[in-house]
């Protein structure tokens, strides 16, 4: 009784294997990585061991140490892979700017004389205590909170609290804002648009539910880049929207359709439309076919039959519909790059740029778990209402 | 029927090429309690859609309280109707779901309240008014849509086998519920089902349905015990149809000789012949056995099954190769497989039915 379970147990585990090996090594795992890579912060810690232990007693604020000065040097001319010192001079750079010109000299001025190198001679900057700060929070410690305190225009000053960065320094937060703007706007089109949709293609049979399904899921099957290269082509000055526009005379001139919001939310909508109407409409197909004739029945007026039972009905897939869109949306990258203007981008063209432009995997790690974070919460959320509602059904 | 409150005239339905109602005649009186039987496919709840006015006629034209109602829409006819699978609201309350049609209504919410009490206490569920239907057993969603149509007042009730989805003990329950409820408030109901003891127990009158046709209409005994067709006496009850030639017709009584030679005598209909061939029916708890009847027909079998079914005896006999059940109760003395009887019925018992 007990062994053919167990075998039907192996036989199931080694069916899901494949599926579980490819969500560990293209989903986890990289999840995973970029997680630790937005708070990791190795590189000062290997570099300068004897600078570590050296400054842990020091109150950061008196003048540095002889015994620091010491370590540092010595920390310096043990370094001899080029990589590494270029990493460790970007990482303090990083914290505070100056430290590219002084990082060079010193390992210049090290590496050429044997023996005590008087710091502050060789640069005077080594006697400001605030660079010596940066030396010793980078040192002391493998994981950090920059990133993260970055991603949401927040930074430690030299004692140590959180304070708002300059307004000009970082606009992180303005763009994160307007990534759920647009997410929004993207959704609320997309159910202006779907739920009627939804409802005529549900209340229709045969070959015309077929057509509209299809015109639904057409977009489906080609890439997203395509689609997206085709929005571009109609939104232009000279594109086919706005040449009919004028054609017709409702225009005198091109209406800017491109390299702005309106393009963005237009091409985003139509691509994300599926999304919207299918959830919709699987809940629409589920709904008894004969509510809406009982309704008349009892008297109601088709209009007042639609408001008291079809769409009560179908919030449900109106909600979870509106939750694939705007969750989708958060994380748009070419339509908003390709059609949108410079104010139109999205926080994961931010993420991009740090990942690809800066090589900056900490700040794109960070930005990346600021959104993976909202887009959590407010799916629990949703759970939470929906747990909710089941409840009260 | 002098006053008819509802008439249908004439109407015909056909989807396609698909005939489904055929030229129908029917008149309900006011408080009558009218059931559509028939089989499933015979167009019982093409002719409720029709009087609900989901459907339109092909043609033909249906009247109601001296109106011809016809072209009007549905939320307009003020018809209560019960449908199959009860039709309740998932997302309102019990309480909400009766209170619909007198909101749809727009009557003040205070009598709203005051009447929703009312009828959910008329149906006995008074105490589950905050539950939603999934949250109901089959008999109380039953009640509560029963309730929901009857709260307006409406003077026609339409019910499409609304006890199909319960179970023998409840469906008895709640057929003797609903009747009570025609009674005290005097409804018009047209009732469709496929169950015949249910048509037997709960109308004034049935109309036999076969292919979007009236095979017969009438009240349950006559219907019971004067089936015109064969097919009306197959599907309401159980019956012996026993095939056979008139031989003479005397003073009302028409000789009747069955195939294996034996001779019956037959209450005559209007239309027999002599030398034509009719088909009988006979009841099978109109078949006495074991007793010469003096007035009646006599008839040798042989007994080949004796089944038992705790309140009467069900024979299986063979006369002159022809099948026949007889219903008998259980003082009879024991009878063996393979006995010859004598069964006796008197010729008022033999219908002539159409075949
Ligand atoms: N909307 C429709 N389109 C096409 N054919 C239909 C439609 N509605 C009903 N029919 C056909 O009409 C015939 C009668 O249907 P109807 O539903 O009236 O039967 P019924 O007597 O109620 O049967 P049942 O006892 O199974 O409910 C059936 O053959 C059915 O297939
Ligand atoms: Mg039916």
């Amino acid at each position: 009784m007990n062994a053919p379970r167990l075998s039907k147990q192996v036989i199931s585990l080694v069916l899901v294997a494949p599926l579980l090996l490819f969500l560990v090594v293209f989903f986890a795992f990289p999840l995973v990585t970029m997680m630790k890579s937005a708070v990791s912060d190795p590189v000062a810690a290997r570099a300068l061991p004897a600078t570590a232990r050296a400054v842990a007693g020091w109150d950061r604020v008196s003048p540095p140490t002889e015994a620091m000065k010491t370590a540092f040097v010595a920390d310096i001319r043990q370094i001899n892979d080029d990589q590494l010192f270029g990493d460790l001079v970007r990482r303090l750079n990083s914290a505070k700017s100056g430290f590219r010109t002084l990082m060079t000299k010193t390992r210049a001025a090290a590496s050429n004389a044997a023996g005590t190198i008087d710091l502050i001679a060789l640069d005077k900057r080594w006697a400001d205590p605030s660079y010596w700060q940066a030396v010793s929070v980078a040192a002391s410690s493998s994981i950090t909170d920059r990133n993260l305190l970055a991603a949401v225009d927040l930074q430690r000053d030299a004692s140590g609290a959180i304070t708002a960065l300059a307004a000009d320094a970082s606009a992180n937060k303005t763009i994160m804002l307007r990534t759920f703007v647009m997410a929004l706007t993207v959704t609320v089109a997309c159910v202006l648009i779907g739920l009627p949709f939804a409802m005529i293609a549900a209340s229709l049979d045969g070959w015309k539910r077929q057509l509209l399904l299809g015109a639904v899921l057409l977009p489906l099957w080609t890439s997203l880049l395509v689609r997206t290269a085709a929005w571009f082509i109609l939104l232009q000055d000279t594109g086919l929207i706005n040449s009919a526009l004028m054609q017709l005379g409702l225009t005198s001139g091109p209406v800017p359709l491109i390299f702005n919001r309106t393009g963005v939310i237009i091409a985003m909508t139509h691509v994300l439309l599926p999304f919207m109407v299918l959830p919709i409409f699987s809940v629409l197909i589920g709904i008894p076919k004969n509510l809406m004739p009982a309704a008349a029945s009892l008297g109601a007026h088709p209009v007042r039959a639609f408001w008291a039972v079809l769409l009560p009905l179908s919030l449900r897939g109106v909600v979870s519909g509106s939750l694939l869109v705007f969750m989708s949306a958060l994380g748009y990258y070419i339509t908003p790059a390709l059609i949108g203007g410079a104010k139109d981008q999205m926080i994961s063209s931010v993420i991009a740029y740090y990942a690809t432009g800066a090589a900056n995997w900490g700040m794109a790690g960070a930005l990346g778990l600021v959104l993976l974070s909202a887009t959590l919460i407010l799916y629990a959320v949703y759970l939470r209402l929906s747990s909710e509602r089941e409840a009260r059904a | 029927m002098s006053n008819p409150f509802i008439r249908l005239e004439e109407v015909s339905k056909s989807f396609g090429l698909l005939t489904v109602v055929e030229g129908l005649n029917l008149e309900i009186g006011k408080g009558e309690f009218i059931s559509l039987l028939g089989p499933s496919g015979s167009g019982k709840t093409t002719i409720l859609m029709m009087l609900a006015g989901f459907e339109n006629p092909t043609s033909g034209a249906i009247w109601a309280g001296g109106k011809r109602i016809d072209s009007l829409p549905p939320h307009r006819r003020n018809m209560g109707v019960v449908f199959q699978n009860y039709a309740l609201f998932p997302h309102m309350t019990v309480s909400e779901n009766v209170a619909f049609p007198l909101k749809m209504r727009g009557l003040p919410r205070a009598l709203i309240k005051e009447r929703v009490e009312k009828a959910l206490d008329m149906v006995q569920l008074g105490s589950l008014a905050e539950r939603r239907p999934s949250q109901l057993s089959g008999g109380q969603q039953q009640r509560v849509a029963l309730a929901r149509a009857l709260i307006f007042e409406p003077e026609v009730v339409l019910m499409d086998e609304p006890l199909g989805a319960l179970d023998k003990q409840l469906r008895e329950q709640m057929q003797l519920d609903i009747r009570d409820l025609h009674r005290r408030l005097e409804l018009t109901i047209v009732f469709v089902t496929h169950d015949q003891s249910e048509a037997l127990t709960m109308s004034d009158r049935i109309a036999i349905f076969n292919r979007g046709k009236i095979e017969q209409i009438g009240k349950p005994s006559d219907i019971y015990d004067h089936p015109s067709t064969q097919f009306v006496a197959e599907f309401i009850g159980e019956t012996n149809l026993v095939r056979g030639c008139v031989q003479t017709i005397e003073g009302g009584t028409a000789r009747v000789q069955l195939p294996g030679g034996q001779v019956v005598f037959v209450a005559a209909a209007t239309d027999l012949r002599p030398n034509g061939s009719v088909c009988l029916s006979i009841r099978p708890e109109r078949i006495k056995v074991g007793r010469r009847e003096a007035a009646g027909n006599n008839i040798t079998a042989a007994i080949f099954d004796v089944v038992y079914h705790g309140d009467h005896l069900r024979l299986l006999a063979r006369s002159d190769g022809q099948g026949l059940v007889v219903k008998t109760d259980r003082s009879q003395p024991t009878l063996s497989i393979g006995e010859e009887v004598q069964l006796s019925f008197l010729p008022s018992d033999c219908w002539v039915v159409r075949p």
